[in-house]
């Protein structure tokens, strides 16, 4: 019983420690009321209908890359590699899209999502690849890797792949105002929520009633008692590398489909980094990748309002993220401490 | 096309200017790296610090008028986020690798934050020692500008090589990494080295952050580090934990992400962007190429669990 309590406690505890620190930097830094603030906040990611359909538009790429980090941890595997595959899906579907933009339209998302989903899939599996079989630190090799994403990016737009007419900002041909994914009816939020969300179930799913699922937990708590139990921990590493990859580059293809229409460097605004910290805050279950994922797409969404009306620089909604992030760690500490006497810790 | 009156040659002269100029942030972000994880403990937050360091440096600077009074403060800024994560990992069961990573994005973000107000002004940038007054070629004159934290930070790599291996305090910070149960037999806090190694670690990784904003590229903006001190620390598992092998490794390291740049400067603009990863494919080709998953690293701190 206590055990469930503190999964809830301990997690509050850090976030109301969180806003506490940044109502601090508020306070004393920007000179800013910090009840305001965090008044405008709420205002601005779950006040009406339209912020909320804003956050939600944020919401569905952190859900996808999300899952980029939290099926490989699973493993024990740290992947921060979001970004990359992101990109690199993003470009790939951009560029599948433009190469069959004459099939019909459902025929060129599917044909999108598959490019960007594979390009992705590929992109992190070979992070844990290098790991399984070369033991290359996948933490680091998947950060350069996503620096490598958004080089061949920025090659593909200036170079290979460019519209001529876009100018200002070097963007891949458009995929076509007939072949965006729409939105979901009665809203303006787009398909990639749902994706998001029947991703996770799917996963939950595969991981709590699947013997594969339950190799992988086996996997990650112990991966000697696996090997001696005759478990290919390599193939496993792959899959959930290559799975979460394509869940991170499924995210490129939205933001192709669904937002901008076009591959183009705003594709690395962060979300991937922003996944990183959802998939720890939900402590890497798929279930709780939603809600987290709506709450920071909902502190992301505030971003503007705070800019706009306490003339607070953008980056104060990812200060206040680098605080949750550190504290929900830091709180890890606490856990099994919080209701037993003192001698135990 | 070719405005240098160099030829081809301007490619390897530009290079090595880039090595001289580029390099001098990796080698302080992995001596400083090196030394946190001959200790026993990983920094991924480095990015964040590095970050931190220009904005404090640029700021300060600015207010102060002096660029080496904003040295040391992005060194006390580094102390302090150093401190920070060291302060946190040692708490029981919290992971220095995810750590780092919240520090990184936190550093990055409060960085972005504070330093808003700087993005504009021009501060006073650090001098340097013009080693080409021999030469008649300018290219060549300005190649051979350096930094005068280009040469403390050579000597600090040497330093601490020796240090490492001859002093007592060296023995102790090799003692925490290698195994704590050694350490504890002599009497030392493992908590203690390593909280001085990655604060003093943090420390390092500050200059090198001011070295971006105060000397090359010489300005504050959010896009100044492109993943330095990430690369760093990629940089030191290449070094095999030697800070003298991190010097090399960095000038390398500042040599490749010149290439592209050097090649455009000679009319060679194919590809700018392609070239624009090599330092990004080098770190990783020379990872795959010396990491082997039968056997732990040579040289590899015993205690770091990152890299096993």
């Amino acid at each position: 019983m206590s055990q469930a309590l503190e999964r809830i406690v301990v997690p509050i505890l850090a976030l109301l420690a969180s806003a506490v620190l940044f109502g601090l930097l508020l306070a004393i830094y920007a000179q800013v009321d910090p009840l305001e603030a965090f008044a405008l906040m709420y205002q601005g990611a779950f006040g009406s209908w339209f912020s909320w359909q804003n956050t939600l538009t944020r919401a569905a790429p952190l859900i996808l890359t999300a899952l980029c980090t939290a099926l490989p941890a699973r493993l024990g595997l740290v992947i921060i590699g979001n970004e990359g595959a992101l990109v690199a899906g993003g470009v790939a579907a951009a560029a599948a899209g433009v190469a069959v933009a004459s099939a019909p339209p459902l025929v060129v998302q599917v044909t999108m999502a598959l490019a960007a989903m594979a390009v992705g899939g590929a992109w992190i599996a070979l992070a844990g690849g290098l790991r399984q079989w070369r033991g290359v630190n996948e933490t680091i090799s998947s950060l350069l890797l996503t620096y490598i994403a958004i080089a061949l990016m920025n090659h593909f737009v200036e170079g290979p792949l460019r519209d001529p007419s876009s100018l200002n900002k070097p963007s891949t041909f458009p995929i076509g105002d007939a072949n965006m994914l729409g939105t979901i009816p009665g809203t303006d939020v787009h398909w990639g929520l749902v994706y998001g969300i029947v991703a996770c179930l799917a996963i939950y799913v595969f991981q709590r009633f699947t013997t594969w699922g339950f190799a992988m937990e086996v996997i990650g708590g112990n991966p000697k008692t696996a090997r001696m139990m005759g478990l290919d921990v390599g193939r496993y590493v792959l899959l959930a590398c290559a799975a979460g990859g394509a869940a991170a580059g499924l995210a490129g293809m939205v933001e192709v489909a669904a937002v901008h229409g076009r591959a183009n460097a705003s594709l690395a605004v962060g979300y991937g980094y922003s996944g990183i910290l959802v998939a720890f805050l939900a402590r890497h279950h798929p279930l709780a990748i939603v809600p987290v994922a709506i709450l920071l797409g909902g502190i992301g969404a505030s971003g503007g309002l705070l800019q706009r009306r306490l003339d607070l620089p953008d980056a104060a909604v990812v200060v206040l993220q680098g605080i949750i992030f550190v504290a929900i760690l830091a709180s890890e500490t606490f856990y099994g401490r919080l209701w037993k006497p003192k001698a135990a810790a | 096309m070719d405005d240098t009156g160099l030829g081809i040659w301007g490619v390897p002269l530009a290079m090595l200017a880039g090595a001289i100029r580029v390099s001098t942030p990796f080698i302080f972000v992995s001596i400083g790296e090196c030394l946190t994880e001959r200790s026993g403990r990983i920094n991924l937050g480095l990015e964040g610090t590095l970050v931190m360091g220009a904005m404090s440096a640029y700021g300060t600077a600015l207010a102060s008028g002096s660029p080496w009074l904003g040295v040391l403060v992005a060194a006390l800024v580094g102390l302090l986020l150093g401190a920070l994560h060291a302060g946190i990992c040692q708490l029981p069961r919290v992971n220095d690798v995810a750590t780092g990573i919240g520090l990184m994005l936190f550093g990055t973000g409060l960085a972005f934050f504070l330093g808003k107000p700087f993005i504009q002004p021009k501060a006073p940038n650090l001098g340097a020692i013009d080693l080409g007054w021999w030469s008649g070629i300018p290219q060549v004159r300005q190649a051979l500008q350096v930094n005068y934290l280009f040469v403390i930070g050579i000597v600090l790599a040497f330093a601490l090589a020796w240090a490492l291996k001859n002093t007592r305090w060296g023995l102790i910070v090799r003692l925490a990494g290698e195994s704590v149960d050694a350490a504890l037999a002599i009497g030392a806090s493992v908590n203690r080295v390593r909280l001085i190694a990655t604060s003093i670690g943090g420390a390092f990784a500050g200059v090198g952050g001011a070295f971006l904003s105060l000397y090359y590229p010489g300005s504050w903006n959010e896009g100044l580090s492109s993943g330095q001190g990430l690369m760093a620390v990629a940089l030191v598992i290449f070094a095999r934990w030697d800070p003298v092998r991190c010097l090399w490794a960095s000038l390398l390291f500042g040599a490749a992400g010149a290439i592209s740049p050097a090649l455009q400067s000679v009319g060679v603009t194919q590809g700018y962007y392609l070239f624009s990863a090599a330092p990004y494919v080098l770190t990783l080709a020379l990872m795959i190429a010396t990491c082997s998953p039968e056997r732990s690293l040579r040289g590899a701190p015993g205690e770091l669990g990152a890299v096993k």
